[in-house]
């Protein structure tokens, strides 16, 4: 009698578990906001010709509305001791990596929002407050938040921070590529300041060509990757640097957009809603049987 | 046989030292509580902009949905495999997996930024994000439990509505609208418990999705594509567990016999489960080729092996042995031992494991963040201990005279 529990038990137990995990690798399908635009545009980072002025960070305070220090304090040069990274109150840093050798420079990265084709945070945003626009920038709806924080979670850079000490409407903060700005026909503010002109503005396919050759034209100035063509699936801002990427700190990512496996599973499981209705169907047949069984055990006493 | 099992309301005196102790807790938990909606989630945790998700996350929410995995393990033995036998622990455990689920929703809404925005997930949907599948499903399956509850609720008070003062002219309709929500329940309760399980099964194991889009920020260790899969599986194996151990801590509170026959057929169904959980977690390791991480000695792997031989061979083996499940006491230890693994499962998953790329301060809970989990524990018992007092959950043996045999309402 146990003997048989366990095993009708089991039974189920392993058919529930086939109905669940039943993934097929269906590519996951696109909320209709995140349609890639060909046309998107993007930045290319040369780092090889920042100086970390820093008044991008300046113009990116002031473009956001955050209070700042006047444009003169950014010329001091002690804030590179520490690596720095972009939080509620400044949306891009820059940072400093010693120089290798003795006649060579510094390497300053600014860092923000890289604005992935495929964004983590776009998937995972539980109520879609994130999105893809048409022009490349990854946006956030304050009006949509909730405040869960999955972004941060979600995202591969490190990017999205939040306003842990509001007690009340709370905000995420990133770059949002001056999505305000660039609505209006103006540029992002960094790309507007950037004196040294490391920052390109322009349609991502062609920033991607002219970062190739570049580094073509270069080859001895620089390392031979354009940081963000693909990884995560690519991103909207791209880097150029004289040393390999990793030593500047940037994160070891693939090439597969970061919210690919969990968005399969998702959809495996949900896929029109079958798995689910089907599990209800089997459990509602395996109780009717049982009952059944039940009873008519019942009638032979 | 001479008696019968029946669920009835347990009338003992509800204040002991335990309790108390247990209410000073919750006390604690609740003035962290306030502070944290009056300063901010900064001011009462140790969340940064590395560390977004604590033990609020780790803990109170998905090890706390976990263990109340013994709601719908038991209602798919009890109800769907009709195994009459276990009918009088799906009360209890229905209790437990309410009140656990309601804690959860709670845990969540204070960890949102935004809590008064908790409904936006109804009218505002993402259907890519495994966040809001598992909020949507755990929001459901809260009203699914609190229906499944409410047969208890008119058990206890039809014909005894008794309110008092000039509210009493309602005990009419009130006795009414119960006599109404009973007759329909019985017909109806069938699709709920069905429901239940299958809105299980769904977060259950998105739970375990839910890290998968963290990619490489979540150790090799745990960091899965089969993740949802594992999550299930030990899900399903800390049901029963949980259901003995609580059954045992219930008996000894008020002074009952346990259940040692239920508890140890119970007993005899967790080896296998725990065996099916532990061949896919240590496969998915032999795939992945994870295990050359063990040869490392930090946080990470030491918590990993403790996972797993604690909490998953040590009680294995515990199941296995006849004389082991025969007593109240070696039940109770390797139940307790399944549960400090899927705890320690969950709590892995969700913050050792989590290691972001730019770390400038490691991540360990605040006296504020321990204090209110403790708190939503003690709570969750003192609750546990009145609903006990108050309803017919428990059922204590009867003289066979008294009533006829206990049947579970809508499921006969």
């Amino acid at each position: 009698m146990t003997n048989q529990s366990r095993r009708d038990f089991l039974k189920t137990s392993a058919l529930l578990g086939a109905g669940i995990t039943g993934l097929s690798s269906k590519p996951a399908k696109a909320a209709p906001k995140n349609i890639l635009d060909e046309n998107r545009m993007g930045v290319l980072v040369d780092t090889t010709v920042c100086i970390g002025c820093r008044k991008c960070e300046w113009a990116c305070k002031n473009a956001h509305y955050l209070p700042t220090q006047p444009l003169e304090s950014y010329d001091d040069r002690s804030v590179f001791k520490n690596m720095r990274r972009p939080d509620d109150k400044s949306l891009t840093v820059v940072n400093e990596y010693p120089a290798k050798e003795l006649n060579s420079f510094p390497v300053n990265v600014k860092v923000q929002c890289m604005h992935c084709d495929k964004p983590a945070c776009v998937s995972a945003c539980i109520v879609g407050a994130f999105s893809k626009e048409e022009n490349g920038s990854v946006i956030w709806d304050g009006d949509k938040c909730i405040g869960c924080r999955y972004c941060m979670v979600a995202c591969p850079f490190q990017v999205p921070a939040f306003e842990f000490e509001k007690a009340l409407q709370p905000e995420i903060r990133k770059c949002d590529f001056c999505f305000e700005r660039t609505k209006v026909g103006r540029m992002p503010a960094c790309i507007e300041i950037c004196p040294m002109e490391v920052l390109t503005y322009g349609k991502r396919e062609d920033l991607v060509e002219l970062a190739h050759h570049k580094i073509s034209l270069y080859p001895e100035k620089y390392y031979n990757h354009v940081l963000g063509e693909y990884e995560v699936g690519g991103t909207s801002w791209l880097y150029l640097a004289s040393r390999d990427f990793s030593e500047l700190q940037f994160p070891k990512l693939g090439n597969s957009p970061a919210p690919g496996v969990s968005e399969a599973i998702q959809h495996g499981i949900f896929a029109y809603f079958i798995p689910p209705i089907a599990l209800y169907a089997l459990l509602g047949g395996v109780m009717w049987l049982n009952k059944n069984r039940k009873s008519e055990e019942g009638e032979q006493l | 046989m001479s008696e019968y099992m029946k669920p009835v309301p347990l009338p003992r005196k509800y204040f002991t030292p335990t309790v108390i102790i247990l209410g000073l807790i919750a006390l604690v938990g609740i003035i962290f509580i306030l502070a944290r909606l009056i300063f901010g989630i900064g001011a009462v945790t140790n969340l940064s902009n590395q560390y977004p998700w604590g033990i609020w996350i780790g803990i109170d929410v998905a090890a706390g949905v976990a263990l109340a995995a013994g709601g719908f393990t038991t209602a798919a033995l009890g109800h769907i495999m009709h195994k009459e036998e276990y009918h009088l622990i799906t009360r209890p455990a229905l209790l437990t997996a309410s009140l656990g689920y309601t804690f959860v929703a709670s845990s969540v809404a204070l960890d949102l930024g935004r809590y008064y925005y908790i409904w936006h997930p109804l009218i505002m949907w993402n259907g890519n994000s495994v966040l809001f599948e598992v909020g949507m499903c755990v929001m459901i399956y809260l009203m699914v439990l609190y229906i499944e509850f409410l047969p208890i609720v008119t058990e206890r008070f039809i014909g005894r509505v008794n309110l008092p003062g000039f509210l009493g002219k309602f005990n009419n309709p009130i006795d009414k609208l119960l006599r109404m929500l009973d007759k329909g329940l019985n017909k109806t309760m069938f699709v709920f418990i069905i429901a239940g399980v299958v809105l299980s099964c769904l977060h259950q194991s998105s739970l375990g999705t839910l890290m998968v889009i963290a990619g490489p920020k979540m150790h090799p260790l745990w960091q899965t594509p089969i993740l949802p899969l594992l999550f299930l599986l030990s899900a399903v194996s800390v049901g029963f567990p949980m259901v003995i151990f609580e059954s045992v801590i219930t008996s000894k509170s008020f002074g009952l016999k346990p259940e040692t026959n239920i508890l140890s057929g119970l007993g005899r169904m967790v080896a296998p489960l725990l065996f099916i959980y532990l061949s896919f977690k240590i496969g998915d390791m032999v795939i992945r080729k994870t295990f050359v991480y063990l040869t490392e000695f930090n946080t990470a792997s030491v918590m990993f092996v403790i996972e797993i031989v604690l909490g998953i061979v040590l009680p294995l083996r515990l199941f296995m042995s006849p004389s082991i499940r025969k007593s109240p006491l070696g039940l109770s230890i390797a139940a307790f031992l399944v549960i400090f693994g899927v705890f320690l499962n969950r709590m892995n998953n969700f913050i050792v494991a989590y290691t972001p790329p730019y770390q400038f301060t490691s991540y360990f809970p605040s006296i504020g963040e321990i204090s209110v989990t403790a708190g939503f524990i003690a709570l969750e018992i003192l609750l546990f201990r009145a609903f006990v007092m108050i309803f017919p959950i428990v059922s204590i043996p009867q003289a066979a005279s008294s009533k006829t045999k206990f049947s579970v309402r809508g499921v006969r």
